[in-house]
């Protein structure tokens, strides 16, 4: 028994609430308020953990996010996460808990052995071998062994979590005394503020080290201020860590919460950012310093104040500046036997009688294989120890900054790289910006935040902290196994090696040897790795530098990112005015384009379902909902000029009431749009493109307004959400439109093919047009959205008498295939230009200036070898051909693709298989069969018109 | 000094606390002239200069890097190595990077862990199946290994997908390249060099570029932050940043830079062997030897520079990500970065002179220059070496943007690469 | 998460925004252009690093502006108001 709960004391936990969890299948009790890791600590468990590649046993070093060691895997939805570190993870009841990379547990690791064969396995090794015979003969087992903790495949997720945006005057990150001082005094002057602090509890260093401030003792300025901000309005969050700062200096914050919710993300738009991020303890180069039982002087100040766990009965104190002196007196004053090494014959704090203290001496090798035993000093000396307890110095946090692409600077006295130039609207401060002195924050603070006459600064008024330090980092030739990165297993020896090879850049040293990578990110060690680098090269630790820092600060849950961003919400789906009653009616729906629409209606069985509408349709008429085709409005003075530049083909001569079929295309050419332009008087078109791409054209054509034509002179509206169109279509279509009865002359010669007229349904407008995507008599009745549904139903009844189907999209797309009319990207590709289509004119003879006509006459759009659009046809009663089916030729010995299939259905109505294609000079090549492929199977097929029904069209008037 | 990698190298070494390694590159001082200069030190610059002297026997060769080798784009990416590519010019650009990557730990001696567990293409809808077919039948036209996956088919080598009958995305099945996979970035620029170096090749670190020198309408050389160095042929290989010395030669590329994040999370223990894209959600992902959950998605929206990630694409990536494997919303983020890659109008390689005589180019891969390292070294060697395109090259070259000859993978088979 | 200044809506985050190009690519019209200039046009980019002109489009309200730019610090310079036209004759 070495750590222990002493029987008082111990600010965080609640003695009256006692809970258990378990831990590698061992019950552990604990208190409210404690973490994982205090608990373990208590229950003097050492060895919490494995290292990533040597399984060397592992325990806990610190009491906060920079936790290389103490990673456990949680169980349960809740809670449940791998790799959560032991150091922030409340303990709660009930809890499920378990090391990582150890099997069958943490104290028992049947991989323990690797560690014997760790001087053959050194940094990077990998690349040196596995190559004979082949890398994939070892690579299963070593990504059987590689990873930490374990994803649970059964997790649910509990809901999705909150997404908080905000903004503030004022952020400040850290509520240690340097960030509760800056809020309150940007409080003060009126500011709008949020504090925020990764820790359950606001006050960072004054929870656990000794001070006074305002003559008090330091929990009640911290109560007053916390209060007081409060009061004020302000937002103080605990337990949420800035992770990140990005453009515009966004902040992106992750919420914990104690609850079992998940983590919530904020993302904070401040004013001005004050960092009071702190600093983290290093450990100190010496031989063994990764065994269980050596930890941080903080962590174990920590854990005697906050949690009332002493964490040894022995206890060796090494250090190399004045902030761990602190430490080993509290130690001692708590029972302790301690024993102070300072490298420093003369630090000038003094230290309490009761601790031996070993100047001018430091630790050079640690004893012991499951916790320390012991220590041997550099004169040689021999300490017993349950517990040893480092400090190497300060690293101040300056990730927020960096990221905020701040430059650092070193300063040699600190032994510290501290902010340089300051960055727009960024502040750093307290230890952060390498301030120690609880005065000198406060003055800091004072001066360069908010130092606003008027407002009050806290005193310090009880004992100082001292920063004084000689700086001590690895050296070169060292004895033993000195550990710099303790998760990844990287020595100082591994950096030697990588100098060695020449592997210097401090960015090499991180990727070669994995410095750094871990899931800490290298908070305990980045620095020292980079010293030793120096060392080796003859380089200063700045001409070295660091490696970037980049977001995250510490993990964040995937979670928090993706919010309520799943399910439909990830890309919502467009939706029809008249949902309801064709779900009513079994419509099955699938998604086009964005748009969620009928495929087809009722039965289990689509083919014979889609079969049976296209014949009903061919047979005697209709009823189709097209609602979702473009409907975008053109109106202006130079309205007709706009249309002429945006189509392919001339608009500006079709006559008012009159529709004309079109091609737009973008100015590489390739056909980006078909569809009908509706002429409804001299300065007004409605353009109506196809279903999927109304976004993008309405786009197109208020970039060519706005950067043309001028606002002036043509102005756009897209009212495709506005109307919806019910189409009719089909040999009795005049007849069920004539029982409608909606005033408009159904004539042939007043209304024929690609004409429009306005007529009215009960007291609304609608407006008729005869065009035709089936090749049958159609028209397309278009009415206001939310008038719809009345027009449905009395078309569905007068439909009853003419024995009316009403068909999905995917009948109307057979019949349209029928009739070899294309869709845009399924029978052209991002290749296609108009005259590989067929529609040639335009190109040969229009004088005018149209979006992407140049590009009709390059190389590529005069070449022979152009896929055109073509029908196939396959000898009768065979299959039908498979859609992507190629076709293929031998072309001086090797087989090449000619083309694919890019339509392909059985007619009903032809009672044999259709097909459209894309194959090279298709349109001079009707009549010719060709081999086809699909999936390794041969098929032919011979090459004709893309029409297969009534090519003559007669049946647009029939 | 021990030169030789292998197992029983690493044994002698680990008796001898592995003092013995000699460095993997030299680094020499530039000298003032040398037959072909290569500026940038990524992959498609070290393996240029590799090739050059291993295809070429022409070792009086420098590669010039701006910062440390790798650290663009090579070092940076995904790491996936595919050829699942529509156009026969494609299958055989990427089809010769991946026959070369099949080959290449042993040929460099480095491991450069080609780990070829497959690649999956899901398709979402009808529409994405048929493309698909399509894809696959060019593919296996071409001569590429492809497979049209039926869902039990992707349901066998991803048996953690949400197979959820309501998923926003569901899957109909996708296309197979068993072939596919990932290799090790920082040792496939490592390899390069110090198979290279030992070749007598130059690598030159933090050496940049400030301006060409051009003496009668030729490229002869360049002013560097280390001096002039003058050669006769000049190669740039510089992803990201093209347009950049570009300008400084004097003419405009076909191209734009824009940040692509990645993202990993924590090491977790195996869960997801293969590469998987979904263009529904846009992402593509796999887990790394390591353990990391490896993660990368669209482009980022605004044109930029600036090598570093942002909040919208990272979340909308994360949530593809949960939509298609929901139980990594148990992982954490470790990690996140970004690259900045050359964005072409038809997203294919530009490989050619450029209109500056003597200086040429390998640039314009868009996210998937890694794939192509070996083949990218292999065709502007050739370039550099004879002064003529490789027949491979040859359609890649700049003019096809003058002729139309565009190779826009999306245009022909509607999946962007 | 960047803020970009619509001139018509104000200040709205980056998704809302389409890139539209790089302002000052005048169109060159008509059949005759040479291919070269063509291409030029259509392909040729200055993708300056640093301060860059770029057109921009707030997608929400279809309002088409110049915006001045850097590309390495996403700093913004300006913002030109309705009525550029940028690819005119």
């Amino acid at each position: 028994m070495t750590a222990f709960r002493l029987a008082s004391g111990g600010s965080a936990i609640d003695r009256a609430r006692r809970l258990s969890f378990s831990f590698d299948g061992r019950m552990v009790e604990a208190y409210a308020g404690d973490t994982i890791a205090s608990a373990l600590l208590a229950a003097d468990i050492a060895v919490v953990g494995r290292s990533f590649k040597y399984h060397r046993p592992r325990g806990i070093w610190g009491a906060g996010v920079e936790e290389p060691n103490a990673l456990i895997d949680v169980a349960g939805n809740r809670h449940g996460a791998p790799n959560t570190r032991a150091t922030t993870e409340p303990a709660r009841d009930g809890l499920i808990t378990r090391s990582v990379n150890a099997s069958p547990n943490a104290a028992a690791d049947r991989n323990a052995f690797l560690d014997r064969f760790a001087r053959f396995i050194p940094a990077a090794f990998y690349y040196k071998t596995f190559m004979w015979p082949d890398w994939h003969l070892f690579e299963p087992r070593i990504r059987a062994m590689a990873g930490l903790g374990s994803v649970d495949p059964d997790w649910k997720s509990v809901g999705p979590a909150d997404q908080i945006n905000k903004h503030c005057d004022v952020l400040v990150v850290g509520a240690g005394p340097a960030g509760l001082a800056a809020a309150r005094s940007a409080s003060d002057i009126g500011k709008s503020v949020i504090l925020v602090d990764d820790q359950p509890h606001p006050g960072g260093s004054l929870l656990h080290r000794d001070a006074e401030i305002d003559g008090q003792p330091a929990a009640n300025w911290i109560d007053g201020s916390i209060a007081a901000l409060r009061q004020g309005g302000h937002l103080v969050l605990t337990s949420t860590t800035a992770f990140g700062i990005y453009d515009h200096n966004l902040i992106g914050l992750n919420q914990r919460h104690h609850d079992g919710r998940p983590d919530t993300l904020w993302r904070i738009r401040p004013g001005r950012i004050v960092l009071a991020t702190g600093a983290i303890e290093r450990p100190l180069p010496f031989a063994n310093n990764d065994l269980p039982g050596i930890l941080s002087a903080d962590a174990a100040l920590i854990y005697l104040r906050r949690y009332g766990v002493l964490v040894g009965r022995q206890i060796v104190v090494v250090t190399n500046n004045d902030s761990a002196h602190e430490v080993a007196a509290a130690l001692a004053a708590a029972g302790a036997e301690v024993t102070l090494v300072d490298p420093r014959m003369d630090s000038r704090l003094t230290v309490s009688a009761n601790i031996r203290r070993l100047g001018g001496r430091t630790v050079t090798t640690a004893r012991g294989r499951m916790r320390v035993e012991g220590v041997t000093l550099d004169d040689g000396t021999s300490l017993p120890a349950d517990c040893v307890v480092v400090s190497g110095g300060w690293t101040p946090t300056v990730h927020l900054f960096c990221q905020a692409r701040g430059k650092l600077a070193w300063d040699e006295s600190r032994a510290a790289f501290l902010p340089g130039d300051p960055v727009d609207g960024i502040t750093v401060t307290g230890a952060a910006a390498g301030t120690v002195a609880l005065s000198e924050v406060f003055a800091d603070v004072a001066k360069a935040a908010f130092g606003v006459a008027g407002t009050s600064s806290p005193r310090s008024t009880g004992p100082e902290a001292s920063g004084a330090i000689m700086p001590t980092w690895p050296r070169a030739g060292a004895k033993g196994r000195v550990w710099i990165d303790y998760q990844n297993d990287v020595t100082a020896k591994d950096v030697e090696l990588a100098a060695r090879e020449n592997f210097i850049s401090v960015e090499h040293l991180k990727r070669y040897t994995t410095l750094g990578m871990a899931t800490d990110q290298g908070k305990t060690s980045n620095l020292a790795g980079l010293a030793l680098m120096a060392n080796i090269t003859g380089r200063t630790v700045p001409e070295v530098g660091t490696t970037t820092y980049r977001p995250p600060f510490t993990p964040v849950p995937l979670t928090s990112f993706s919010g309520a961003l799943g399910g439909e919400l990830m890309a919502p789906v467009r939706r029809l005015p008249l949902e309801n009653m064709h779900r009513a009616a079994g419509a099955v729906f699938q998604e086009y384009g964005g748009w969620l629409r009928p495929a087809h209606y009722g039965g289990a069985d689509a083919e014979a379902a889609i079969q049976s509408e296209a014949l009903g349709a061919r047979r005697s008429v209709a009823l189709f909902d097209g609602s979702t085709l473009g409907k975008i409005e053109v109106m202006g003075p130079k309205a007709a000029e706009f249309v002429d530049f945006i189509y392919y083909n001339t608009m500006s001569t079709l006559k008012p009431g009159r529709c004309r079929y079109g091609f737009m295309l973008s100015e590489n050419g390739v056909v980006f749009d078909d569809g009908i332009l509706i002429r409804l008087d001299e300065h007004r078109f409605i353009v109506s493109c196809s279903s999927s791409h109304v976004t993008a054209v309405h786009a197109r054509l208020e970039e060519w307004r706005q950067d043309r034509f001028g606002r002036d002179a043509v102005y756009i509206h897209n009212a495709t959400a506005d109307m919806a169109t019910l189409t009719v279509s089909g040999p009795k279509a005049k007849a069920l439109v004539a029982a409608l009865d909606l005033g408009v002359s159904l004539d042939d010669g007043e209304l024929p093919h690609m004409a429009i007229a306005s007529g009215i349904f009960g007291n609304e407008a609608v407006r008729v047009a005869r065009v035709s995507f089936t090749g049958d008599r159609s028209y397309e009745i278009s009415i206001r959205a939310d008038r719809a549904e009345a027009l449905w139903v009395v078309m569905q009844e007068a439909g009853k008498a003419f024995d009316a189907v009403t068909i999905g999209l995917e009948a109307m797309t057979l019949l349209r295939a029928e009739k070899g009319y294309i869709v845009i990207g399924k029978d052209t590709d991002g290749t296609t230009m108009p005259h590989d289509l067929g529609v040639d004119g335009p190109r040969q003879k229009r004088g005018t200036d149209y979006v992407g006509r140049r590009s009709l006459f390059t190389d590529v759009a005069t070449a022979e070898r152009r896929l055109q659009f073509v029908g196939l046809r396959v000898t009768d009663g065979e299959a039908l051909l498979a859609t992507g089916t190629h076709a293929i030729a031998k072309v001086e010995g090797s087989v090449r693709s000619q083309g694919f299939v890019t339509s392909s259905y059985q007619s009903p109505t032809l009672q044999r298989p259709i097909a459209l294609a894309l194959i090279e000079r298709g349109a001079s090549r009707h009549g010719e069969t060709i081999d086809l492929q699909h999936l390794g199977i041969l098929r032919r097929a011979t090459i004709t018109g893309p029409c297969a029904f009534d090519p003559t069209g007669e049946r647009l008037n029939a | 000094m021990t030169r030789r990698y292998s197992a029983l190298s690493l044994f002698r070494e680990g008796l001898a606390n592995q003092t013995g390694w000699e460095p993997a590159w030299r680094s020499p001082q530039p000298r003032k002239t040398y037959d072909v200069i290569v500026i940038g030190g990524g992959g498609h610059g070290l393996s240029t200069v590799y090739y050059l002297a291993r295809n070429h026997g022409i070792t009086n060769v420098a590669v010039l890097e701006k910062g440390w080798i790798g650290g663009g784009n090579t070092g940076r990416n995904t790491t996936v190595v595919r050829s699942n590519y529509y156009y026969p010019e494609s299958v055989a650009l990427y089809g010769l990077a991946h026959r070369l990557y099949e080959n290449l730990s042993g040929e460099i001696n480095y491991n450069v862990m080609l780990s070829q567990r497959g690649m999956v293409t899901l398709c979402h809808s009808v529409a994405e199946m048929e493309i698909a077919a399509r894809l696959v039948n060019a593919m296996q036209i071409n001569g590429t290994d492809a497979e049209l996956f039926s869902v039990e088919d992707v349901r066998r080598v991803l048996p953690n997908y949400n197979f959820a009958p309501d998923a926003r995305f569901p899957v109909l099945g996708g296309v197979w390249q068993g072939r596919a996979g990932t290799a090790r970035h920082d040792a496939v620029a490592w390899g390069y060099a110090r198979a290279a170096s030992r070749l007598g090749v130059d690598i030159i670190q933090n050496c940049e570029i400030t301006d060409f020198i051009i003496e009668g309408g030729r490229c002869r050389g360049v002013e560097t932050t280390r001096g002039a160095i003058r050669a006769n042929r000049i190669g740039m290989a510089v992803a990201g940043h093209s347009s950049v010395l570009a300008a400084k030669a004097g003419f405009r590329l076909p191209i734009n830079s824009y940040a692509l994040q990645a993202c990993v999370s924590e090491p977790v223990k195996p869960v997801l062997d293969t590469v998987v894209l979904s263009p529904g959600t846009g992402v593509y992902v796999s887990q790394s030897d390591k353990g990391e959950i490896v993660l990368g998605g669209a482009l980022d929206r605004v044109p930029s520079y600036g090598q570093r990630g942002n909040l919208p694409t990272l979340e909308s990536v994360i949530a593809g990500l949960l939509e298609m494997f929901p139980s990594f919303g148990q992982l954490k983020l470790m990690r996140q970065w970004a690259g900045i890659v050359d964005v072409v109008p038809d997203s294919s390689p530009i490989i050619g002179e450029s209109p500056l005589p003597g200086l040429f180019l390998n640039c314009g891969w868009g996210t998937g220059g890694f794939k192509a390292i070996p083949a990218g070294g292999t065709l502007l060697a050739h370039l550099l070496a004879t002064g003529r395109h490789h027949d491979i090259s040859r359609p890649f070259d700049l003019d096809r943007f003058t002729t139309g000859r565009l190779l826009d993978e999306a245009a022909g088979s509607g999946i962007a690469h | 998460m960047q803020l970009f200044p619509c001139p018509f809506c104000g200040p709205r985050p980056e998704t809302e925004f389409h890139y539209n190009g790089e302002a000052g690519n005048i169109r060159p019209d008509g059949a005759q252009v040479s291919a070269e200039c063509w291409a030029g046009y259509l392909y040729e980019r200055s993708n300056p690093k640093g301060a860059a002109r770029e057109i921009w489009v707030h997608a929400t309200c279809q309002e088409f502006f110049v915006m001045e730019r850097d590309t390495v610090t996403h700093q913004l310079a300006a913002t030109q108001t309705p009525g550029f036209a940028e690819h005119a004759e």
